[in-house]
């Protein structure tokens, strides 16, 4: 299958602080990848990168084979790239369901009633049906967390990231969560995912890429990754209670 | 199961029986009000006009001007220019005005944009000021103190005064309708979804597709051109204009600050209840002098602290009210 990401010779840093260190890989299309690293290693900061919320200092970003480094983040998400924010970013004045339509109407750009359609369908796999009359400040923190995945589908993304949805979660919620994932990814959408969680991540991906220092310092198959020394020291500790 | 959308509520329903009731009442006052009550009522609607316009801007798209005198001072210095030198009918001038002020607003935006929260406000302030001591230097509309319409132009709205007492009040009345029949339109359409989306957050906004610097663009050039046609019947009804007068920061922006904040920001209802608000505290301390200036502000504070939603903000936090019908509601199908 072709490459729909391809990222090459991606720089950012603020002052001394290095996000991305030449940063390059490729995301086939309809691929789940897993990306790892430690706090503060720039995982958050490449999902910025891809989406447009942060410019890179060089290197290039092509989606679908189209070079979009110099798009805006609107421009990318009309692409198909959609994702979750780690800390939630709800549209806390409008209703759940409301905020699932802008993801509708804006990102996916589909019209009237079928945007309705496709709002109300994204709350339902994701489980808000229940809320889709409450404010979205109302909700709960993992509430939040399940919209901000609802609101990225919305958006219909042929690339879907997704960042930390699954901290948190109880057992029961979580594998809700992944057969949700797995769902979207057997239709077809490309997913990348950071996660703490790695039960939750290695359920889904195929692939992991290891980022510290904004570096890549290791990628492949998910159960060689893990008995790396360099990935065991890093995941210690933050293993046992995931 | 099985859902549908609706967007109307009981609430909504009564209250557009109710408004169309009251603006029958309210249009038919040259035959039930007196001559100070009319122009009272006149000054109401344009206040709520330009609240309606500021919350837009301020409390929707996060421009926070305090800058916006600029374009109630242009309506107005330009139905003075455009009827005394260009010949125009007052009310041909008003509406050239208000497109004016658009294409004017384009460059200014441009400049402004460039600046973030404070300097964004301090910005439009600044811009205000130029306009203020641009007017000043006008010798031919009477420099820093200003000129009168010529009683000719004021003959062409209506022969006789009560004709023009009564157009005055129409055109007030019209402009409110129109402007807040505008606001709610716009609100309600997809553009009106993604700039509610812009004022809850910018950052998911544009991740999900909404093009920020464009729609903020295009709501202040609308905003700019209708306070601007509001600045021209302001000034049509006062039928004297100075710099000072024109480009009041207290009486353009802080009175309309206040209206918005008290009454409720980012809500279509909230500047409606901050006028009502604003114009019965103005009547019952008119009498105190400067004491009506501390009351506002205690007023002001007050609420910001209780209230920071503002007045409609408790009443629809409490009550799931909604006036205007915005929301979507998901109703289970049975």
């Amino acid at each position: 299958m072709s490459a729909i990401l391809s990222i090459s010779g991606l720089r950012k840093s603020f002052d001394a602080v290095v996000v991305a260190d030449d940063t390059t890989f490729d995301v086939r299309n309809g691929e789940a990848l897993g990306i790892l690293g430690p706090n503060g290693a720039g995982k958050t900061s490449l999902f910025n990168l891809i989406t447009g919320a942060l410019k890179p200092d060089a290197g290039r970003i092509a989606f679908a084979g189209e070079d979009i480094t110099g798009f805006s983040a609107a421009a990318r998400c009309k692409h198909g790239i959609a994702r979750s924010f780690q800390i939630p970013q709800p549209f806390g004045g409008m209703t759940v369901f409301e905020n699932a339509l802008v993801g509708a109407t804006q990102g996916a750009g589909m019209h009237g009633a079928e945007a309705e359609e496709h709002a109300l369908d994204v709350l339902q796999q994701t489980g808000l049906m229940p809320k889709a009359n409450l404010r979205a400040g109302a909700l709960s923190l993992l509430e939040r967390k399940r919209l901000e995945l609802a609101r990225a589908l919305a958006a219909r993304p042929r690339l879907l990231l997704l960042d930390e949805i699954a901290g948190g979660l109880t057992d029961a919620e979580c594998v809700e969560l992944i057969d949700t994932i797995k769902r979207i990814h057997a239709s077809g959408t490309t997913i990348i995912w950071i996660e703490h969680v790695l039960h939750a991540l290695l359920a889904v991906v195929e692939r992991v890429i290891v980022i510290d220092f904004g570096k890549q310092i290791a990628e492949g198959d998910p159960n060689t990754i893990m008995e790396l020394p360099e990935v065991k020291e890093i995941y210690l500790g933050i293993d046992a209670d995931a | 199961m099985s859902a549908r959308v609706t967007r109307s509520t009981r609430a909504s329903r009564v209250g557009t029986v109710v408004a169309a009731l009251a603006l029958l009442v309210l249009a038919a006052a040259p035959w039930w009000a007196g001559r100070a009550d009319m122009r009272l009522m006149g000054e109401i609607y344009l206040y709520l006009s330009l609240a309606c316009l500021w919350n837009l801007m301020a409390g929707y798209a996060g421009l926070v001007s305090v800058g916006q005198q600029a374009f109630v001072g242009f309506g107005g210095y330009m139905l003075f220019a455009l009827t005394i030198f260009g010949g125009l009918h007052p009310i041909a001038a008003i509406l050239a005005a208000g497109l004016l002020a658009a294409m004017l607003s384009v460059p200014i935006a441009t400049l402004i944009f460039r600046l973030k929260g404070a300097y964004f406000a301090i910005g439009t302030w600044v811009i205000a000021e130029v306009f203020r001591l641009s007017f000043a230097q006008i010798q031919a509309l009477g420099g820093g103190s200003g000129s009168s319409l010529p009683v000719g132009v004021v003959k062409s709205l209506a022969a006789s005064r009560s004709g023009r007492e009564a157009l005055s009040y129409w055109l007030a009345l019209g402009a409110a309708v129109i402007v807040i029949l505008s606001v709610y339109l716009f609100l309600r359409s997809r553009r009106g979804l993604a700039l509610t989306a812009i004022r809850d957050s910018e950052v998911a906004a544009s991740g999900l597709g909404i093009d920020i610097w464009r729609t903020k663009l295009e709501v202040y050039v609308v905003t700019s051109a209708f306070t601007a046609v509001i600045g021209g019947l302001i000034f049509s009804q006062k039928l004297r204009i100075s710099p000072d007068a024109a480009f009041s920061v207290n009486d353009w922006t802080a009175f309309v600050i206040f209206i918005v904040v008290i009454g409720g920001i980012g809500t279509l209802e909230g500047p409606i209840i901050g006028t009502l608000v604003f114009f019965a505290l103005r009547e019952t301390l008119a009498d105190f002098g400067t004491i009506y200036l501390m009351v506002l502000g205690l007023v002001a504070i007050v609420v910001m602290l209780k209230a920071p939603k503002g007045i409609w903000g408790l009443v629809r936090d409490r009550f799931d009210l909604e006036l205007f019908p915005l929301s979507y509601r998901v109703r289970k199908r049975d």
